[in-house]
């Protein structure tokens, strides 16, 4: 039991925050504490509001303090980086931030600048883009600190693409840059963009995002690349334990859950950290297929979803499928799933959200059009949800939702 | 009497000027220590201090933020983007009087760097939606690459909806939007009109400036990336008859090699033959009527380094992971007369489909994209 409880996912980071806040990639792992949400829209019906926004984005926003922040990124090639704030309720835009791009704007189609997911403590709002550019902004604009990661190293980038989200815990930000050129991972002192620590990264291509969890007391960061997984002290940087054999992460996120590190790789992987230099390898599944989805960890289950829109759902402690549910609303999946309430939240990137009832078995309740191309994660959060297309930002729920 | 009101008043006068003088300095020593930001954060606390004392001043500073910003480092520029928003959204929430004759005159001057003046005209245009209908017509030799940018696309758009009374004065308009375009779609855009509408073929390979004429050398070795780093014969010296050894046993000589490929394209694997883990250069000698500053921009999925008169510009290892034209971009200075370009394109080892690719393209234009005048010599190997 100590084992178990010695292991969680972290969510402080040095601002009160409140259960259905979101602040970083996924929020929560993929999983709200938000309840009563909606469960049948469209473009026309069901909104709370929609924001238009200024270009392209693959990060999920981030939202605290009644106020919503995205990102996108616009201007020809890309060449300007952009952070907005809209109010939660209305959906009235409060401010809008550009910064002139420092880092490569080249990419493959799929992606563009604007695909790492903000972080925000309620108090300000941190955003790197795939250009190297960090920059952080109080809640009402002000500019805390400015940082080009590409100013700083001047060879990274890569010309497909960087995408990587960072994650926050405490004072510190942690970001994950492996690239064709100089690869890193640094924790950044989130109140003056200094550095605290760096430690190099395998020079390879790589998408994963990075997760702060607690092991025997002590929180750390994990990153996945193509050595593996290793795990940092969260203050100093220093390498607690690696995880060699679980290479292939390239797209998905690690998750974690009840003291358990789950992770995509050849096989899916699930991994006990503990005090020695290697995790205990719980179980591999060949069955529990991940595309770009980041998997969910809940109530013992695992959920995950493959690029065509397999979604399994495997027994957490030993890899076993439970069910197996091929969604019929066609197209490509790239949003990670959010689960609220006992449902999964799964969009596809033609705007279609099909709401699953999940447990022991899995109904299908809804499934809602948003003709609209959607590759970012949807979050839930004052009693709505969140889903940002390409071109617009939609508060789906209620004007007084049911708390 | 009349002694004591003239002292008075030139007291009065000496102690503003005196004030505003040490306004002046104070704003110029808090952009100084916001543009003092260095590499890794450091220099951070102190810009951040400078930042909220600099935005507090309000709307009056506006001018002279956007001055600053003329020689600050990208990252200093970027922090004073921020300012310049903050103070702007603070004045129209506050209702303070923003200057928007020195602002506009700040756009006007063309001495100031594209960046800031395109910072100003966007504030123009956040005042006044009316000010691009007002300004852009006249702004399509702008030396902003945004303003420019944009003027052109009112002038497309202009085109698609006009009625020209004259078929021919359809196509001298799109002639004429053709000499102040210089970003690729605009220039595409134009070229698909003049070729559908008017059968004009746009040689898009000379209207950029890509080098069509080269002299090649190779193979060199890069298995497992070694030749990437490796300085090879060519660096050292450029003699078209000198023969080295090559990759393993290869001898690497000096060959012509002309493309008509678009855009200049050189594929290596056509003009060699497909090798890998191996290593080219090629060279070529471009003669400038003047002295100038010039960008050399370059297009390869493979890593690559180029040199200007023996400098290195630009390099990149990366492989396969796309090519678009312009993606590298190297400064210098072209010489009068004589000027030698050498770019080294290297292969890896990837036996994947998709990771075949090995060419590349160049060209020489102004920091615009607008090709640079100079004619290719690069000598015939006898």
């Amino acid at each position: 039991m100590m084992r178990v409880c010695s292991m969680v996912i972290v969510l402080a980071i040095g601002f009160p925050v409140w259960a259905d806040d979101v602040t970083q990639f996924r929020g929560a792992l993929g999983i709200s504490k938000e309840t009563n949400l909606p469960t049948k829209w469209s473009a026309k019906d069901g909104l709370r509001w929609k924001a238009e926004l200024p270009g392209r984005g693959l990060s999920n926003p981030v939202i605290a303090g009644g106020r919503v922040y995205v990102t996108a990124t616009a201007a020809y090639e890309q060449k300007r980086e952009v952070v907005l704030c809209f109010d939660v309720k209305t959906g009235k835009k409060l401010w809008e931030r550009q910064v002139w791009s420092t880092g490569t704007t080249q990419c493959h189609n799929k992606t563009n600048m604007a695909a790492p997911t903000p972080m925000t403590d309620g108090e300000r709002v941190y955003a790197l883009f795939a250009t190297g550019d960090l920059v952080c902004y109080d809640k009402d604009g002000d500019l805390v600190w400015y940082r080009s990661l590409v100013g700083d190293y001047p060879t990274v980038g890569n010309n497909v693409g960087m995408a990587a989200s960072p994650a926050i815990h405490g004072e510190t930000i942690f970001i994950c840059l492996e690239n064709a050129g100089e690869s890193f991972a640094v924790g950044i002192d989130k109140r003056t963009g200094e550095n605290r620590w760096r430690v190099v990264r395998p020079r390879l291509i790589n998408w994963v995002s990075p997760i702060v969890v607690q092991n025997q007391g002590q929180a750390e960061v994990l990153f996945q690349g193509p050595d593996g997984i290793a795990s940092h002290d969260v203050n100093t940087g220093k390498k607690k334990w690696t995880a060699p054999a679980v290479v292939k992460g390239s797209h998905a996120s690690l998750t974690s859950g009840d003291g358990v590190v789950y992770a995509n790789s050849e096989k899916f992987t699930a991994l006990r950290p503990g005090k020695t230099d290697a995790p205990e390898v719980l179980w591999q599944s060949a069955k529990l297929r991940v595309g770009y989805c980041s998997p969910i960890v809940h109530e013992g289950r695992i959920y995950v979803v493959a690029g065509a829109g397999v979604v399994n759902c495997g027994d957490a402690k030993t890899g076993e499928i439970v069910w197996t549910l091929r969604l019929d609303a066609g197209g490509a999946y790239t949003a990670s799933p959010l689960l609220a309430d006992g449902k999964l939240y799964i969009v596809n990137e033609a705007g279609v959200t099909t709401i699953l009832q999940v447990g022991k078995e899995a109904k299908v309740l809804a499934k809602n059009p948003i003709d609209d191309v959607i590759l970012a994660s949807p979050v839930a959060s004052d009693g709505a949800i969140f889903l940002r297309s390409d071109g617009a930002l939609y508060c789906i729920g209620s004007q007084n939702p049911k708390r | 009497m009349k002694n004591l009101i003239t002292r008075y008043t030139l007291g009065v006068l000496l102690s503003g000027l005196c004030a505003s003088f040490a306004a002046a300095q104070d704003v110029d020593s808090l952009l100084a220590r916001i543009k003092a930001v260095g590499k890794e954060g450091v220099g951070n606390v102190e810009a951040a201090k400078a930042w909220k004392e600099l935005v507090a001043k309000g709307p009056a500073v506006l001018p002279d933020i956007l001055a600053g910003m003329d020689d600050a480092s990208p990252v200093a520029v970027n922090w004073l983007r921020g300012a310049v928003e903050a103070v702007h959204d603070k004045a129209i929430q506050q209702n303070q009087k923003i200057p928007v004759a020195k602002i506009e005159a700040f756009l006007n001057d063309t001495q100031h760097a594209g960046h800031s003046r395109r910072l100003a005209y966007e504030m123009l245009v956040k005042l006044d939606p009316k000010t691009p209908d007002r300004l852009l017509p006249k702004m399509l030799d702008d030396p902003s690459s945004e303003i420019r940018r944009d003027a052109v696309a009112v002038k497309l758009n202009y085109g698609k909806t006009a009625a020209f009374e004259m078929k021919t004065a359809h196509k001298d308009f799109y002639l004429g939007l053709l000499k102040h375009a210089r970003d690729r779609d605009q220039v595409s855009e134009i070229r698909d009109v003049l070729k559908k509408g008017h059968a004009v073929d746009i040689d898009l390979t000379k209207h950029f400036g890509f080098v069509t004429r080269w002299n090649l050398i190779g193979p060199f070795d890069n298995v497992k990336g070694v030749g990437f780093n490796n300085v090879y014969p060519p660096e050292k010296e450029i003699a078209l008859k000198a023969i080295y050894p090559g990759k393993g046993t290869e001898q690497a000589r000096w060959r012509e090699h002309a493309t008509d490929k678009e855009l200049g394209l050189v594929d290596l694997n056509e003009a060699i033959g497909k090798l890998k883990g191996a290593v080219y250069y090629a060279h070529a000698v471009v003669a400038s009527e003047s002295e100038r500053s010039i960008d050399l921009r370059a297009g390869s999925n493979n890593a690559v380094r180029i040199w200007l008169n023996g400098k290195e510009v630009f390099f990149r290892e990366e492989y396969h992971h796309g090519m678009k034209m312009d993606q590298h971009v190297g400064k210098g200075t072209l010489k009068t007369g004589r000027n030698e370009i050498l770019i080294k394109v290297c292969q890896n080892e990837q036996t994947d489909s998709w990771a075949q690719q090995w060419s590349f393209q160049l060209r020489v234009c102004d920091y615009l994209g607008a090709a640079v005048p100079v004619t290719n010599v690069t000598e015939k190997i006898k």
